[in-house]
């Protein structure tokens, strides 16, 4: 949830300095506030739920533009806009929608680009009902708040779609080389802004296609892949160069690549290392971690079995372990996969699901069973080997944890089986641990993850940075990408005063 | 793209292939794999690295011709390109003076051990070498494993080298022929490997397998690759390949390795269905 925070006062003054400008003005004046908060919300169209749980083509079809600039006129444009505040990155929300509003397209995704590079994406996966939609002072004053989310895709997809995306013009070269390692939300995001700084950036990624969780475990139905490409696309049209199968760690270590002339370091590797239940029967075939079954289906495209050679078990009954997008994501996989019956089995109950509540609703339209307050305690398999059921114990919430949500505690005497041949273990990831083990004297933490300085995502060695999951553990894209803001504005200055320096010493 | 520079049928069933990366060839290590994927359609297997040339800056594996993705790497030749060639992967073997090694490979692993063999002699080691083909013209590399072994034996099911023995047997025998052995090394097919662990157990020396589960990324991030190792589950990929043979879980390991048995059918029939009509 996103926490009541000052707005830093540099924020404050230009988003009051827009909000005096004359059109803006005249916007709030030409239709009341009273009439915009009459205005419904623009319904997102879906495809059917029983066609669309069949094929892996994308569940939201996008608002028209009609529908889009209804949707822009129901933002009040606040004199105090909460949404801002809600955004983990401050994107400029009521100038970007106002924008919208009066049609000028092309200045509105520049707006939103300003400070969110990957808006086709954050608009369709960000988690908007507890960020910026549920601050939303329309949200305060009607219950339904702009949906933010949906604008923002709306306008980058429109540019997409135009096939003239801005390619803004770049600054004459400083000739620093900065080695981003990973190529997931976080990675992209810095080697997008360091480019437009003029620095010569290259992208180290371990698999064969760039995008992190966004292209192996994000599926397409959600977040199609052409999106993503779009955007790499445009990092290379930046010149960003694009180093696919290369593990940092193996193939190269970071002293490696330093040797090699590579000056500063973004460490985006992500946290990639799958946790397990740790109970009986887990290596039973059938129970996969739920970063296998995304990668068989998403990247190795094992939905187009036998066309594309990677296969995947196909289930008559799935049980998704855990309560969060993952889950979601693998859950309405396997239904899309064929299975009859598909379940997200969770410890707690709704009210504490992580997943982004459209994915749930979704899901739900879509066939898939919910079991809350239930966990496995073995995996049971048949004479093969193979999984063939799971012994499960019901739940209840008791006292609140260290993250706030109540404990689920296992009721004595509630074991039961339920029959399932697929079992997706989804109960989140840790830290990639490779770069912190291969990069003697980098400080790392007791999850395996890289330690950042929180003002600048600086680490402990001189020159490198790191962002998003690696130094979080399993968050969020936009969090990804915020970290990595900072991070290319703290290495920009950093390679700016190593060049000072430098010539300092020259002369 | 990784470049094809050259790909070989060493044996029947059995090719070489070597390919262009110098990074990659850099940083080899005995006892490390790559992951290869062929073609844009297809899936990502691990090859172990047979040998390096860093001059070159290429890198070579072996492997045995079995479902679509060997298929595929079989019919590459020189000049060709691969879509993901990734490495080098896993720990490196453990390289040491331990005193008399005793090398045990068969199959494409007749290869992998090469570079393991080669580095325990040069490390001060007295190497035995202990090879298993099923019949005379499936041995090669035969003069590679013989450079760097002190003492070279072939066990052939037709009786044409030195015995005609399956290689547990044969350790047996050649154990008690050279005497104490320090540490066992195998590699080949998880069935010889199981059998060599089996034979070396009573006889109370330590015994390395690599395991060759299977994997898609290669880098711990999906778990395909989990095997039960004195109890507790171990990834393949990064906390192996090598393993004590006597504490794997050789069945589940069996097991596992069938995941996809049917699949692999359907997906070879798909291919020849499709390449050769
Ligand atoms: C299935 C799934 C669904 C999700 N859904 C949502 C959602 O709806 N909304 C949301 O906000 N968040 C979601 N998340 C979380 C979000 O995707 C992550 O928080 C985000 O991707 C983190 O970005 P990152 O750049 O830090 O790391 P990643 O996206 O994990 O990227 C890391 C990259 O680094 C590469 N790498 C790792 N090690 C090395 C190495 N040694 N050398 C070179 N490259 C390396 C990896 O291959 C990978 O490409 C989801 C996550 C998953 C798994
Ligand atoms: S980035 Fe996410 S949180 Fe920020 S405005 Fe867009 S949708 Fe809302």
């Amino acid at each position: 949830m996103a926490e009541k925070k000052e707005m830093p006062p540099e924020l404050k003054e230009k988003l009051r300095a827009r909000f005096n400008e004359d059109w803006r003005k005249e916007l709030r004046k030409s239709f009341p506030v009273k009439e915009r908060m009459k205005l419904p919300r623009q319904k997102m169209p879906e495809r059917d739920p029983e066609e669309r749980n069949k094929d892996f083509s994308e569940v939201n079809l996008g608002l028209t533009e009609k529908w889009a600039r209804e949707e822009a006129k129901r933002c009040l444009d606040c004199a105090n806009p909460q949404c801002v505040m809600g955004c983990p990155v401050g994107i400029d929300i009521p100038t970007f929608v106002k924008l919208l509003e009066i049609g000028d397209y092309e200045q509105s995704v520049r707006k939103l680009k300003e400070t969110n590079v990957l808006p086709a994406i954050c608009g369709r996966v960000c988690p908007q009902e507890t960020q910026c939609e549920v601050v939303c002072n329309l949200m305060k004053a009607t219950g339904v708040p702009v949906a933010i989310g949906n604008l923002e895709r709306f306008i980058a997809d429109y540019e997409r779609n135009t096939g003239d995306v801005h390619i803004p013009k770049l600054p004459p070269s400083t000739g620093h080389k900065v080695a981003v390692l990973g190529a997931g939300p976080a990675g992209l995001t810095v080697a997008g802004d360091l480019a437009l700084k003029g620095h010569d950036v290259t992208i180290f990624e371990a698999l064969h296609v760039a995008g992190g969780v966004l292209v192996y475990g994000i599926p397409e139905f959600r977040l199609p892949k052409k999106i993503l490409s779009a955007e790499v696309d445009y990092l290379q049209n930046l010149g960003v160069e694009l180093k696919t199968n290369f593990v940092v760690g193996l193939t190269a270590t970071i002293d490696d690549l330093k040797k090699e002339g590579y000056e500063a370091f973004f460490i985006g590797t992500g946290a990639g290392l799958p946790n397990f239940m740790r109970i009986p029967g887990e290596n039973l075939v059938g129970v996969y971690s739920a970063n296998e079954y995304l990668t068989r289906v998403n990247l190795m495209r094992a939905y187009d079995f036998p066309v594309y050679d990677t296969p995947v078990y196909l289930a008559k009954r799935a049980a998704v372990l855990g309560g969060g997008n993952v889950a979601m994501d693998s859950v309405r996989i396997a239904k899309r996969l064929g299975a009859e019956f598909s379940a997200c089995v969770y410890r707690r109950s709704r009210a504490e699901m992580p997943a982004r509540v459209e994915e749930v609703h979704h899901a739900e339209e879509e066939g898939i069973e919910f079991h809350f307050l239930t966990t496995p305690i073995r995996f049971i398999g048949d004479d093969k080997g193979h999984l063939k059921a799971m012994e499960c114990l019901r739940m209840e919430l008791g006292e609140p944890d260290d993250s706030g949500r109540r404990r689920p505690v296992p009721i004595e005497g509630s074991e039961f089986i339920m029959e399932v041949d697929l079992a997706v273990v989804a109960i989140g990831n840790s830290s990639n641990p490779l770069i912190g083990q291969t990069t003697p004297g980098l400080k790392v933490g007791k999850w395996g993850n890289v330690e950042v300085d929180w003002e600048t995502m600086a680490t402990n060695m001189k020159g490198v940075y790191a962002g998003g999951d690696i130094i979080r553990g399993g968050a969020t894209v936009i969090l990804a990408m915020g970290d990595a803001r900072i991070a290319a504005t703290e290495m920009d200055k950093y390679l700016r005063s190593k060049k000072a320096k430098k010539r300092k010493h020259k002369t | 793209m990784a470049k094809i520079l050259k790909r070989e049928r060493l044996v029947p069933n059995i090719h070489l292939i070597e390919i262009e990366d110098p990074q990659i060839a850099k940083k080899c290590k005995p006892g490390q794999f790559v992951i290869v994927m062929a073609d844009n359609f297809g899936e990502r297997i691990p090859l172990t690295i047979a040998d390096w040339d860093t001059e070159k800056g290429s890198v070579t594996s072996v492997f045995l011709v079995v479902g679509t993705s060997t298929h595929k790497l079989s019919l590459l030749e020189a000049g060709d390109e691969v879509p993901v060639f990734v490495g080098p992967l896993g720990r490196p073997s453990e390289i040491e003076k331990f005193g008399k090694i005793l090398c045990a490979g068969g199959c494409f692993g007749i290869a992998a051990i090469y570079p393991i063999a080669r580095a325990m002699k040069e490390a001060g080691n007295t190497v035995i070498t202990v090879l298993d083909v099923k019949a005379n013209f499936l041995l090669y590399w035969e003069d590679k494993l013989r450079s760097v072994s002190d003492e070279f034996y072939v066990s052939s099911r037709d009786g044409y080298y030195d015995c005609k023995d399956f290689i547990p047997k044969t350790l047996e025998s050649v154990v008690k022929k050279e005497g104490k052995i320090d540490r066992v090394i195998s590699i080949g097919c998880t069935y010889l490997m199981y059998t060599c662990s089996e034979a070396t157990k009573p006889l109370g020396v330590k015994t390395l397998v690599s395991l060759n589960p299977i994997m898609v990324d290669g880098t711990g991030m999906c778990g395909a690759c989990r095997v039960t190792v004195d109890g507790r589950t171990k990834f393949a990929c990064v906390d192996g390949p090598d393993f004590d043979g006597h504490l794997v879980d050789w069945e589940e390991l069996f097991i596992r390795r069938k995941s996809y048995f049917e699949d692999e059918i359907e997906s070879l029939c798909y291919w020849e269905k499709k390449n050769f009509p």
